[in-house]
């Protein structure tokens, strides 16, 4: 019966194979059946679980207490847990309700025998914990839209927009609502009603040029705080375990399935959705070996398709932008004659030049680029990824290219016109107006096109899909699908012109409010009535850090213009609260000259170069010693992983070991 | 709702509220405007035939898992017998007391610490209850993911791959099953957990 060969196997008892390293060494975990399961749930470390004790130190609060409910060990967990008594709160305890209730009796028991001082303490954090539930109760009635979501969330939890005179003044009315020009220069929308004076109280003028100056740069600082704050939620993530990609397996699985969904057509969808992506996820790890098994000659050939097919990319990159800064040259250029000379309409074709040429090229673009993407042989995620990042900066470079035609317009002189001023004074008599008018114009454009494209696009596809779902047409186009980065990249395409616009139209960030508010609404209403899901799922939390990353990108390329144009060009003499100083961010130097002679020789030392280098020296330096901590840190985490393996081995052949000596024993 | 006077008094709701996880929720939000727990008692007592709805009998009667499984929340999940099974308290676990059903709710509630999620979680996944994930329960845990019906599974292809990944990802030690401290380590790095593994009445 005994057989003293390491490899015998109890008689009856099926082996299972352990999942094998492809590194270690032959005699590994298969090589040896798998102990008993009662042996292993006698170790310490296994009760230890089971009935951990409540020894929280005094750094470590957060771990709660858990304990496997099992009836031979109730007795002794309630001693267990009563000896340590703490301020942990009874609900974050693994048991049922009878067994809490149990627990509290012994808590408030042994609470009589505690002196005052710790009586009086236990009470107060109660009820600090109950005011402070309360307020995060309130706090959340009052974020924005949390019902609408949660609706939308009910469907799935997660987830991730006159006479003749009369007629002609009635024209002209409109065009200056829509282009931000006529009465609408004049007020406070734009940067020319703005002036120099200060405005005076009692004791102090409040000056408004600094002030203008001063809460642009605060929006643009405040918007910078909040996308890195939340970037950095999603980043620390990732940051001490390399992942080659963010969705991995364990995720899909363990939380894969969402609890809240209530019918049974829901469930359908989540469960093919989850196959389709675990099908494609598997599909893919395929692909890649066989992408690392190619031979070299499939390699080059590969690469330069790819090479020609980037080339092709840029050439049409390059195409839009010739055509935006030829549209915003011609538009600029046509933009003042007279309203009698046109025919209807053609005013606000010139107007809304520039902008529609964009529009175009955002919608051609992404086509072109799925299109071309097929072609380069990548694996299916990373496509989607890089069809996405060109699509982003296709929209991004188009604001900046027309942003620099501008300013090249308004800096370019011929002859002797710009000597006087600095700036083309003679066709820009307030050249920063003239620059917020156009984000204006790009802003109500774009606000237009959504609304347009929702109402007369999606809704009537959605009635032809339903009542005339016979042809062929309708049943190959199908109905619309809520595509979410697109939709995103909308946002962030409006977020930027906004950001741009701020400093030329200081009214812009608020009419952006109204202007989200109202498509926030709309598409709500199309996503509920029109769209069905799409096969592909977004996960919430890759794609979060994903958009936050592209809204960085997006704030980054609206300070560039903005920079320039303050620190560079010359502010208008005619308009504006800069008339006095040759550019902007003099008033800066300016005020600062005011300061006390103490302040001011402070500052001027920060500011100069003595200062900065050996401050980014030391910036530096800081970067590259978390930089050597993180390497570190994940050098240290593999060897502990690797030293895991190992004592499980060891544990496991011991107690091999032992059962074989036991059973010799009782033989 | 039954008009047998079904409603939990102020100390029963005070003691629930401290002994669970389930919210108060003020008056504001309207038609959701009653407690958590009332709620709760009103749904459990609907699931009760009407000559046991009054107070006293709510609160010991138990409720077979059929008529559990008739609840809209849980009638198109996957798991509904496990999440009945782990918590019930009934020796033969298949029936639910109120009291099951407020823990019930309790841990999937949108307060519950991460902590007491997974820990549930894990006890829900583990379809042999041996205190361990191994490949045969994870093999019934996609196969409940991906549909209920024959033609729905993976392949024997498929799962083998599926789930020798899922083990190099969170089986630290290399046995070959996933213990209770490598499940949790694994969901506290999974950004979606929180928000999917939510029950609201």
């Amino acid at each position: 019966m005994s057989d003293a060969s390491a490899s015998a196997l109890p008689p009856g008892r099926p082996r299972r194979q352990p999942f094998v390293h492809p590194e270690s060494l032959s005699l590994d975990s298969s090589f040896f059946s798998s102990p008993p399961v009662n042996f292993l749930q006698e170790l310490p470390s296994y009760r230890s679980i089971a009935r951990r004790r409540t020894n929280i130190p005094s750094r470590d609060k957060q771990s709660g207490t858990l304990l496997k409910p099992t009836d031979s060990y109730s007795s002794q967990l309630e001693e267990g847990i009563a000896e340590n008594l703490n301020s942990q709160s009874i609900r974050k305890y693994a048991l049922n309700i009878s067994e809490k209730r149990r627990l509290r009796d012994i808590q408030e028991t042994q609470m009589k025998y505690l002196s005052e001082w710790d009586q009086w303490k236990r009470y107060s954090s109660k009820s600090w914990k109950r005011f402070l539930e309360k307020a995060r109760e309130m706090t959340t009635h009052l974020e924005l839209w949390r019902d609408d979501i949660r609706s939308i969330g009910d469907i799935q939890c997660t987830v991730y927009p006159i006479s003749s005179s009369g007629l002609i003044y009635f024209y002209s009315y409109i065009i200056d609502l829509l282009s931000g020009t006529g009465f609408l220069e004049e007020t406070c929308l734009f940067y020319g009603h703005y002036t120099i004076d200060g405005v005076k109280f009692q004791n102090f003028t409040y000056d408004l040029p600094l002030a203008y100056l001063l809460s642009t740069i605060a929006y643009l600082a405040l918007s910078l705080l909040w996308i890195v704050k939340r970037s950095v939620e999603g980043f620390k993530v990732n940051l001490i375990r390399s992942e080659e990609h963010f969705q991995s397996y364990c995720n899909k699985i363990f939380a894969g399935w969402d609890f809240c969904i209530t019918n049974q057509s829901m469930a359908d969808l989540k469960h093919s959705s989850l196959r389709y992506e675990l099908r494609a996820d598997l599909e893919e790890e395929r692909i890649r070996q066989k992408i690392a098994e190619r031979t070299s000659e499939e390699t080059i050939r590969i690469y330069s398709l790819r090479l020609f097919l980037n080339c092709i990319v840029l050439a049409v990159l390059a195409a839009c932008f010739y055509a935006i800064y030829r549209a915003t040259i011609f538009s600029q250029e046509h933009m003042k004659k007279e309203i009698d000379k046109m025919i209807f309409g053609e005013n606000l074709l010139i107007l809304y030049l520039p902008s529609i040429v964009i529009t175009l090229a955002n919608f051609i673009t992404p086509v072109i680029f799925a299109r071309i993407i097929h072609y380069e042989d990548y694996s299916p995620g990373f496509e989607i990824r890089l069809t996405i990042l060109r699509c982003v900066f296709m929209r991004l470079a188009t604001i900046c290219v027309l942003v620099f035609t501008l300013g090249s317009k308004i800096t370019s002189c011929d002859n002797y016109s710009c000597e006087l001023c600095g700036y083309n004074q003679k066709l820009y008599l307030c050249w920063e107006t003239q620059v917020g008018q156009e984000m204006y114009k790009l802003m109500i454009f774009d606000f237009i096109i959504i609304l347009a494209v929702t109402l007369f696009v999606d809704f009537p596809r959605k009635l032809l899909v339903t009542y005339c779902s016979s042809w062929k047409l309708m049943q190959c186009w199908g109905q619309q699908e809520f595509a979410i980065p697109d939709n995103v990249l909308g946002i962030v395409y409006g977020q930027t012109i906004c950001w741009i616009g701020a400093f030329f139209s200081p009214l812009l960030p608020a009419i952006a409010t109204v202007k989200f508010i109202i498509i926030f609404y709309v598409k709500e209403m199309s996503l509920l009535h029109t769209c069905r899901p799409s096969p592909r799922q977004f996960r919430a939390s890759n794609s979060n850090f994903f958009f936050l990353l592209v809204l960085l990108i997006g704030l980054c390329l609206a300070v560039i213009p903005l920079t320039i144009s303050m620190a560079h060009i010359p502010s208008s003499k005619a308009c504006g609260p800069f008339t006095n100083s040759n550019t902007t961010w003099e008033v800066v130097p300016k005020t600062v000259s005011t300061f006390p002679s103490s302040l001011q020789s402070l500052v001027h030392g920060i500011t100069s170069e003595a200062f900065a280098v050996p401050f980014f020296m030391i910036i530096c330096l800081v970067m590259f010693y978390f930089i050597a901590l993180a390497g570190a840190h994940k050098r240290v985490v593999v060897q502990l992983r690797e030293q895991l393996s190992l004592e499980s081995r060891d544990k496991r052949y011991l107690i091999q070991k032992l059962t074989e000596a036991q059973r010799d024993m009782r033989n | 709702m039954g008009g047998s006077g079904s409603r939990l008094s102020k100390e029963l709701l005070a003691e629930y509220q401290d002994l669970t996880f389930l919210t108060k929720q003020e008056i504001l939000l309207g038609p959701t405007g009653s407690p958590a727990c009332a709620r709760a008692h009103r749904r459990f007592c609907e699931l009760l035939p009407l000559e046991r709805r009054s107070m006293e009998e709510s609160l010991q009667a138990r409720v077979s898992l059929e008529q559990i499984f008739s609840l809209p929340e849980l009638k198109a999940n996957p798991f509904r017998e496990r999440i009945c099974r782990v918590f019930s308290t009934s020796p033969a676990r298949d029936s639910l007391s109120f009291e099951d059903f407020l823990d019930l709710l309790s841990v999937f509630s949108d307060t519950a610490t991460p902590d007491i999620k997974s820990h549930y979680a894990f006890r829900i996944f583990d379809f042999d209850d041996d205190g361990t994930l191994n490949r045969e329960d994870l093999s019934q845990l996609v196969n409940c993911l991906t549909g209920e019906g024959e033609d729905t599974r993976l392949s024997a292809s498929e799962m083998k791959q599926l789930i020798d990944n899922i083990l190099e990802e969170s089986d630290i030690d290399r046995d070959g099953t996933i213990n209770l401290s490598e499940f949790q380590h694994v969901i506290s790095r999974s950004p979606d957990f929180a928000n999917s593994f939510k029950i609201v009445l």
